[in-house]
Parts: C-alpha cells; structure tokens; sequence
C-alpha cells in the first residue's frame, strides 16, 4: 500500500507545497515534483483536481489527492510503518489536540491575517493585527505549556509543520510589504518563545530544504501584491 | 469506568453531529446542555479558545470541534465505523467534508446573513455550484458513506435537516426537489435514518427560532 509512484504537483512560494513536502521528506518517500504555472495550469492539474484546480495535489499510484491538511494525514495513514517519525502523536486524545490546532491555524489565524490585506484603513489593520498577535499568543502558551522543543515533542509533527508554515510565511510576507515594526507578527515583544521554536524548526534540515529561496520569495510576494494594487 | 459528557446546544449542527456519532456506536454519555446567550463556567473552562459548543469530554479529558471529535470517536470506539480504514478512502472522506464545511455551509452561511439583495444573488449562483458537486459524490449510493451514513453524511447534517427549514423561513430556493433531486433524495433517506431522527432538533421549535434570528420579513425574498 505505501509503495509505488508518488507526484506532487506545487508551486514553489506556496505555503501549502511547502506542507506536504516537508511531510514527504520527513517520511522518506521518494517523488517526483511538478512545478506548476498557476496561469496556465496544467491538463495533470485540471485533471487531478478537477473541484478546486488548486496546488498542492498528491497523485499516489495514479489517484489523485487535494487540499493539503487531507493530503498531510494521508501521508501518515499511508506511510505508517516507515523508520521515521509519526507526525501524529499515538494517543487519540494527544491527536485530536493536535488536530484541534492546526484547525485553529487554518481557520482563526490564517482567516483572520487574511483580512488585513483587504483593507486600506489603518485602524482596521491595527485591529486584524492585534487579534492575529492574540490568537498567536495562544498557539505559543499551548507550546510553552507542553514543556516540549516542538509542538510534536521530541520531533516535529504535522502541527510544527503548519504552524511553522503560517510562522515563516507571515514574516517573509510583512517583510516583503515592508510593514512597519509595530505591526509585525513575529517579532520578540509579541511571541518571544514562538520565535525560539522557529529557529529550532529552521535547524531541522528537511524543512530548510523544502523552502523557497528567501530573495527569490519576497521579490514574487512584491510582485503579485503590486499587480493586485 | 467511561465517563463521557458531550457539552451541547439543542439547535447546533455542530453538537448534533457529535451526538450523532456518539449513538450510531452505541457510546452512552451524559449530555449537558449549554445556554450560549450566558455562557456556562465549564464551557469557558473546557473550551477557553472559542467558547463554542460541542465539548466532548472523555474520561475527564477535553476536546472541541465537530469534525476532530467525530475523528477522536472513530479512533477510540472503532465499531459501526464512521470512515473507510482505507487510506485513500478515507482521504475522500475528510476532503468531503471539508467541502460541505467550507464551500457549502460557508456558502449558506454567507446567504443567510446578506443584506445585499445583488450580492445574495451571486452568492446563491455560488453556493448552487457547490451543491451540484456535493450531489454528484453521491454516485447512485444510498448516503455518501455507502450503504450506511459516514462522517461525510454526518458532517451533512445541516444540508440534510436544517436547510430545508431555513429555506422555509426564508423563501430562498437554492436546494428545490426538482433543481436537486438526488440531493433532495439524500435528504429524505437522511432524516428517516432511525438513528439520525433522534438528533434532530423539533422543527416547529427550530423554524420559530430560524424565524426570530434571520430577522423581519425585509430578509425574505
């Protein structure tokens, strides 16, 4: 069942890619990856995901999968007795807090900073990010209170993964928009110990290697943002 | 031995499919209805970050969110599963009912509280879309889980029950027998599951509440 072809089709700036890519690394599973052009999407893509056109799409042994979060807990049912690390803890209680906050990521935080570049007033985007920075203060008390290095324990986990995807991608994009300090997110007056986890993650070298490069992802989050201005 | 305690809201979808899935594995639990307007202690003690309903609460332990209690359910009372133990199946499952969640019930959800007649408008065209593509997953099956309900029908539990009276309440024709007659064909087979009817809130109670909360005849149309 955890043998035969793996595809992953993706973009390289893009933080769901990013997911199941680190997941793959981390499991060991050889693939093949397909860099796709979102504004000539490939017959593969169309094909593959037919509901939502969108990257990431995990094609195992010819079927199709979409929507990273499912694609990243197929990767752990799929490749469960491999040499490395579960990405889910064992304990269903431990799994479902685990669920629980990748949810709250993918539904609360990144939800919410989403709202912030759709407004142009300024006391909105201080509110947005006022209720991002409290919501994120809520993900760092959950880490500090596990006592853990990581959200998964002794190794990184599908949390890590998207916690830490949202983490880099907010600061890669504010710096990108060349947000003033005070309305930055991951900084060490916000999420002091958020911000410690970052680099311990950054040290992992699956993950360092998954990203895109640093220059070549502001100069693409500068561009899409002037087109849409 | 099992102390299990299901922290609820007799209108709440959300709580309702958790007491669905609760019953369909024959787990007994003492269910403790919340008033959401004056929030309980233990509510805000056992879901601190959104103070929502449902809470499942499990030999002492805390969990909330429908659809990752319904998974917590079928992981620790694995008989009459809920998902397929095929990982590729199951992966089917979980991109379902992500859909209904987002794409669906968001799309509903974004209707029912439009001022904008233009902009309700487009999003009813929106959401129809949407429910052309769920009503195609049923594929000539009795429910989307097969044979018998799964998480997917579970995590329906809106379109199947609720909608219909929120439609009545409205006037809004999004989901019509003859616009969706497969959809509509679930719906039935849905609400006469007899383990389903018993979660299901009373209708003359859920249309006067639908009533009062979408507000004056200035929302029908």
């Amino acid at each position: 069942m955890s043998g035969g072809e793996v595809k992953l089709l993706g973009v390289l700036t893009s933080p769901y890619k990013f997911r199941v890519e680190v997941a793959l690394k981390l499991k060991g599973i050889p693939y093949q990856y397909i860099e796709e052009d979102l504004s000539k999407k490939s017959p593969l893509l169309l094909q593959s995901n037919p509901i939502h056109n969108k990257i990431p799409v995990l094609i195992h042994n010819g079927k199709p999968i979409s929507e990273s979060l499912v694609i990243l807990e197929y990767i752990e049912d799929t490749w469960k007795n491999n040499n490395s690390n579960p990405l889910l803890p064992i304990d269903p209680l431990a799994r479902s807090t685990a669920r629980f906050w990748i949810k709250f990521i993918e539904e609360t935080i990144l939800q919410t900073a989403a709202k912030s570049v759709k407004t142009k007033d300024r006391g909105d985007i201080e509110r947005i990010i006022g209720q991002v920075g409290e919501q994120l203060k809520m993900l760092e008390k959950e880490l500090v209170g596990s006592g853990e290095d990581y959200f998964g324990g002794e190794r990184i986990g599908l949390l890590d993964i998207v916690a830490f995807a949202m983490a880099y991608w907010f600061d890669v994009i504010q710096e990108a928009m060349a947000v003033e300090d005070s309305l930055k997110l991951m900084t060490e007056d916000r999420v002091p110990e958020l911000l410690k986890w970052m680099r311990k993650v950054m040290a992992v070298d699956v993950v360092v290697d998954s990203l895109p490069p640093r220059d070549k992802h502001i100069a693409y989050v500068r561009t899409r943002r002037m087109i849409s201005t | 031995m099992e102390e299990v305690k299901l922290l609820g809201w007799w209108m709440s979808p959300f709580s309702r499919r958790v007491e669905l899935a609760l019953k369909l594995k024959g787990v007994g639990y003492e269910y403790i209805e919340q008033d959401l307007a004056n929030k309980s202690q233990l509510l805000l003690e056992y879901n601190p970050v959104h103070k929502k309903v449902p809470v499942l609460v499990h030999n002492g332990k805390t969990m909330a969110e429908s659809l990752v209690i319904l998974e917590y359910i079928d992981e620790t009372w694995p008989n009459n599963p809920i998902l397929p133990r095929n990982p590729y199946e199951k992966a089917m499952a979980r991109f379902w009912a992500q859909f209904i969640e987002e794409k669906c019930n968001g799309g509903l959800w974004k209707i029912m509280w439009c001022k904008d007649e233009e902009e309700r408008g487009r999003l009813v065209e929106e959401a129809s879309h949407c429910f052309r593509t769920l009503e195609g997953e049923l594929k000539g099956n009795k429910f989307f889980g097969g044979d018998e309900i799964g998480m997917v029908d579970i995590a329906a539990n809106f379109i199947g029950y609720w909608l219909g009276v929120v439609q009545e309440v409205s006037g809004m024709e999004l989901v019509t027998r003859d616009k969706f007659p497969v959809l509509c064909k679930w719906m039935d087979e849905f609400v006469e599951h007899s383990v389903v009817k018993e979660t299901l809130p009373p209708r003359d109670k859920l249309h006067a509440e639908f009533e009062a909360r979408l507000g004056a005849p200035s929302w029908k149309y």
